[in-house]
């Protein structure tokens, strides 16, 4: 039975034929449409992400299957005390397939390593969110063609973003990427992602903490919040959360072919202006998102559509 | 001169770094066996200086030797048997630790789940690292500090 934990957990050709079958079912909508009839994904939402888990029940619910979860710890069982790996115990017993969202780092491990049925991590805390990278990869793979030959600026909370952690995993698998890693001082990327990942890749990459100097040679721009819920002090969050806002005239510096993209929601900083611009793509990668789910949905559970 | 006698079965941990000896105590949980055990601080080394040496007294199926390569991989395990030295054993640093070091990242979700076992794996041989198996979190072995 197989899991998605990290983004590494699908080589580079199962990531490819995943991308080929979203694309597919993006085009053929009702040739997907009953897939799943009779099956069941639990959303086992520790923490509230409205987005992420509409998302898998949109993309279930297109498949024909039915979804069944919870939406906050305060309304599950986590309340009384009970444990991840006895939640994930007992939705094993109710259900096809899940995807768990925690703020505990390792929390969907735990409870991959006790489940019956497939476990999607849907984020566990500051550490990997794999399907927003699937979600990422699809919508850079629409717009370019390709996901290598590339240079991606990635600006925002780098060191609890883990968007952001999880994307550079999977982008350093293709030839030609080059990173310019944008944030402020405090929130540059961990350690382990510089050391472990882009010097062991060798990849090249620059730390910048101006997004104006950046904009010029950039092909992706990946525009991150800066969130609150990721810093033990309110202090320390105000005198970050609008370092940096993307708006017109910083659009201006960039090429006619760079995109913008960004996990949602976002708070102040991609201006609205922004939003009529050709370039920006979060909407598209929202979307996205729903098509590479279902294409998810049915690796895991070993589906096929002739 | 303080004269500790030889033993006849059991296990001399020798270099070991002077005063480390009681972590090691404490790794091995000698104090929870039924065997005599000799501590022996700031021993004189002509390699060391000074040492610590600990001497066990008995069967040594319950002493997990491998957490001695992540404590100090310098120290020398000499297997007794009939008072002489009938094995020398190299150490090495383990690929997996579990219940050794605890993550202290207060993100990890060993620090709310009680229940779980800490269980760090080796991630850089060569720089000594181990990382947390949930988190990730780094932690360099004790003989890199």
């Amino acid at each position: 039975m197989r899991h998605l934990l990290s983004p590494l957990d699908f080589s580079v050709e199962e990531t490819q034929k995943l991308l080929d079958l979203a694309c597919d079912i993006e085009k053929n909508r009702s040739k997907y449409a009953h897939v799943c009839d009779g099956m069941k994904l639990a959303t086992l939402f520790f923490e509230p992400s409205t987005r992420t888990r509409l998302s898998f029940e949109s993309a279930m619910l297109s498949l024909g299957g039915s979804v069944l979860g919870f939406s906050s710890a305060d309304s599950s069982s986590a309340a009384k005390g009970e444990s991840v790996a006895d939640t994930i115990r007992m939705i094993s017993c109710y259900s096809d397939i899940c995807a768990i969202r925690h703020p505990k780092e390792g929390s969907a491990f735990v409870a991959a390593s006790k489940s019956l049925i497939p476990v999607i991590n849907a984020g566990d805390g500051g550490h990997q969110h794999p399907t927003q990278t699937l979600t990422d990869l699809l919508t850079i793979y629409s717009l370019k063609g390709e996901l290598g030959n590339m240079t991606v600026g990635l600006c925002g909370d780098l060191k609890f973003g883990r968007t952001v952690h999880s994307l550079i995993h999977a982008l350093v698998r293709y030839p030609g990427i080059k990173f310019v890693l944008i944030s402020p001082p405090e929130l540059r990327v961990p350690d382990y992602i510089r050391e472990d990942v882009l010097d062991a890749h060798g990849i090249e990459y620059r730390e910048m903490t101006n997004l104006e100097d950046a904009m010029e040679e950039l092909d992706i721009l990946y525009m991150t919040r800066i969130q609150r819920e990721r810093f033990f002090n309110e202090e320390e969050y105000l005198r970050m959360k609008d370092y940096y806002v993307l708006d017109k005239e910083k659009m201006k510096l960039a090429k006619e072919d760079m995109y913008v993209l960004h996990p949602l929601p976002r708070v102040n900083e991609i201006s609205v202006e922004v939003d009529d611009d050709p370039r920006a793509k979060y909407f598209r990668q929202a979307q996205c998102g729903v098509y590479v789910r279902m294409a998810l949905i049915m690796t895991l559970l070993g589906l096929e559509v002739e | 001169m303080l004269n500790i006698s030889g033993i006849k079965d059991g296990v001399v941990l020798d270099h070991i770094q002077a005063g480390k000896s009681m972590d090691i105590y404490k790794y091995l949980g000698l104090g929870k066996l039924d065997c005599t055990v000799a501590i022996i601080k700031n021993a004189r080394s002509s390699k060391m200086g000074r040492k610590d040496i600990i001497k066990i007294e008995g069967p040594m199926d319950d002493l997990n030797l491998e957490i001695l390569g992540y404590i100090d991989h310098n120290i020398t395990v000499n297997i007794i048997r009939d008072s002489k030295i009938a094995e020398k054993r190299t150490l090495s640093l383990p690929n997996r630790l579990v219940n050794v070091i605890h993550c202290k990242n207060p993100r990890c979700i060993t620090s709310i789940e009680q229940e779980l076992p800490h269980i760090f794996y080796l991630a850089d041989k060569g720089k000594e690292i181990y990382r947390c198996q949930y988190c990730e979190e780094k932690h360099k072995s004790k003989s890199s500090k």
